[in-house]
């Protein structure tokens, strides 16, 4: 539904990708884990392999929660917007279509802080 | 020789008619809906603008009178706070950091609802709203100035109060919350700002503001404070009744305005109920004496005497906001989870958080019977372990915000709070993410408002929140303590836990020697 005004109402969105200098915005969250309050927001080449971000972004992030280091990224479940979503890990951000402000939930079963969700 | 008095003086019936409604005039050489364009576009039907009934009459000869009777002890009582040092008669200076947040973000909403009743008193063209949408303008920069002058006598002492009322407001993350709240209601039409300011904010919500932050200030020896929320509380009740008056008017005047009144109430319900769970950490974790719990206050002040106003309300065909339910889940919840948020955000924050120790745990978990234990008790005891070890955590990296209410994405599912609650909306090829479904509905029902939101995260990732001449290129660039300059936050000393802090060493330092010899 359109916003009611007193004329054309029309201005361009804040956060397009073309302001990010070449980057995109994505964002991870860590299901199970409140140690973190809320998913994290990246700002990333289009061109970062997944493997980067797993191994350098992601674990600069969450690596200070005990757990970080015990998961087997073998055995986690990733989900796009809500839905089942199977990274490549030698494969980018843009080749695994994966666009700017898509976010991402990392589910680690098992791993829920002993069962106290920090 | 006696003067004979021609007539007796005004009776103050007729008085108020001679000095409101007899102010009024008919265009002459302009038609009246170009002179007054902005009453017509949101679809509000006025017939008559005469049966707007002012319950106050009060005029503005009256209005100068009391306010500057008020005035005048206001700042008798200030300037005695301020030479009996009565900084040193609060209960203990972890308390400042409410009323850090207020000064930051609270006192620059009073100064934008002066300018927004100003706007409305412009655009309305009935003379009985057009008079008491002025007062309300006034009062509304007396308590932007009159709250900055109480709480300046702590800015002699202590760090966090500097640049709160003027910088940070546009540029802190979490000031981004209430000044974007403040900008939606000011960019919509005069009616629609009516339902919510004048009636959500200042009506149903206005007590849980007010009675934690008065009665906290009451209750942890803040005479400065306290002495102003005096001064405003008449102020206060002259709003309520505007915010009640106006939308009686509108239901009154024609039945097709009920549907967009509604909808209005839907959405400013949950918008000032996103910016007050701020307010919820005051009262469960940042005031040292306790009022009430959070959850207590909302069923008294929410509840109870909401519930009573909507009942008022049904005969117009109002019901009550669909976000209730969403409500009454959350009370159990959002204090913790906020403060848990603000205790791993607090280095790159104006104010000090701290972990609750083992007696303010103890009194959560008595108010909280059925969440703190289970889910919040076992964060606090992590994180207090790691600070034990001098470890204590502060997340290094920016959280994801709401795209409407502008907070962290900390809330969690409606039927599980161990899940985060996720929501997003595609519009014109581009995402957006919500933190609930308030915020999504409010989303979707103006998308072209919202892409528009100065989103501080995505700000500071575009390179737009560092000071002018930065060179984010340069060897050792450090984005955040960048930020922060930018935010003219002092690093080191306005932030972080309150245990360490100067605040707390000078307190005790001060108090020291005001009660001991040595």
């Amino acid at each position: 539904m359109a916003v009611t005004a007193l004329y054309d109402y029309q201005y361009p969105a804040a956060d397009t990708q073309d302001k990010f200098h070449g980057n995109q915005l994505l964002y991870v969250g860590w299901d199970d884990h409140f140690m973190f309050a809320a998913p994290l927001a990246f700002v990333l080449p289009p061109s970062s392999k997944f493997s980067e971000l797993v191994e350098n972004t992601l674990t600069f992030a969450f690596g200070r929660h005990p757990e970080w280091a015990k998961i087997d990224f073998s055995k986690v479940v990733w989900l796009k917007s809500g839905q089942p979503f199977v990274p490549e890990m030698d494969k980018t951000l843009a080749e695994q279509g994966l666009r700017h402000k898509d976010v991402l939930r990392l589910q680690t079963p098992g791993l829920n802080g002993n069962g106290t969700y920090f | 020789m006696d003067m004979k008095a021609s007539k007796k003086k005004l009776g103050l019936k007729e008085k108020y008619a001679h000095m409101t409604r007899g102010l009024d005039w008919e265009t002459t050489y302009q038609p009246k809906e170009k002179v007054f364009p902005q009453a017509t576009f949101e679809g509000i039907k006025v017939h008559d603008w005469d049966k707007w009934e002012d319950p106050f009459r009060l005029t503005m000869d009256s209005y100068w009178k009391y306010q500057a009777e008020k005035e005048r002890k206001l700042y008798a009582v200030l300037d005695a706070f301020a030479q009996n040092n009565g900084h040193l008669g609060i209960t203990d200076a972890r308390y400042l950091s409410a009323i850090k947040l207020f000064l930051t973000g609270i006192s620059p909403l009073e100064y934008v609802a002066h300018r927004g009743f100003a706007a409305a008193g412009r655009n309305f063209p009935g003379v009985g709203p057009r008079v008491a949408c002025l007062m309300q303008s006034i009062d509304e920069v007396r308590h932007a100035q009159t709250q900055i002058h109480a709480l300046s006598n702590y800015n002699k002492f202590y760090e966090g109060f500097h640049a709160g009322a003027t910088h940070q407001i546009e540029r802190l993350w979490y000031l981004s919350v209430p000044k974007s709240f403040f900008d939606d209601a000011f960019s919509a039409g005069p009616f629609e700002w009516m339902i919510a300011i004048g009636f959500s904010f200042e009506y149903v919500l206005t007590n849980l503001l007010f009675v934690p932050f008065m009665s906290g200030a009451a209750y942890n020896g803040d005479m400065a404070t306290v002495t102003f929320g005096f001064s405003a509380q008449s102020d206060e009740a002259r709003h309520m009744t505007l915010g009640l008056e106006c939308i009686k008017f509108m239901l009154e005047q024609d039945p097709d305005n009920l549907p967009i009144v509604q909808k209005w109430i839907d959405k400013w319900a949950w918008r000032g109920i996103r910016v007050l769970s701020l307010v919820s950490t005051m009262l469960d974790y940042m005031l040292p004496k306790r009022v009430m719990s959070w959850k207590e206050a909302w069923e008294i002040y929410f509840e109870q005497n909401g519930g009573a106003l909507f009942n008022d309300l049904a005969k117009y065909g109002i019901k009550v906001p669909d976000c209730i339910a969403q409500c009454t889940v959350d009370k159990e919840h959002q204090s913790h989870q906020l403060w848990l948020t603000l205790c791993t955000h607090s280095h790159a924050m104006g104010l000090h958080t701290w972990l609750p120790n083992a007696e303010e745990m103890d009194w959560l978990s008595a108010k909280y019977p059925n969440t703190f234990d289970k889910y919040y008790r076992p964060r606090f005891d992590q994180l207090r372990e790691l600070a034990d070890k001098g470890e204590r955590f502060y997340a290094n990296t920016l959280p994801m915000l709401c795209q409407v209410c502008q907070i962290p994405m900390l809330f969690t599912e409606p039927d599980d709070p161990t899940k985060i609650c996720y929501r997003e909306s595609d519009y014109q090829g581009e995402k957006y993410h919500t933190c609930s479904d308030g915020c999504k509905h409010i989303f979707d029902d103006e998308p072209e408002k919202y892409i528009q939101a100065w989103l501080p995260v995505h700000q500071v990732y575009m390179g737009n929140c560092w000071p002018e001449g930065t060179d984010p290129t340069a060897e050792g660039f450090n984005p955040l303590a960048k930020y922060l300059e930018w935010c003219h936050i002092d690093i080191g000393k306005d932030g972080g836990d309150y245990e360490g802090s100067s605040d707390q060493a000078n307190f005790a330092a001060w108090r020291g020697a005001a009660t001991q010899n040595t």
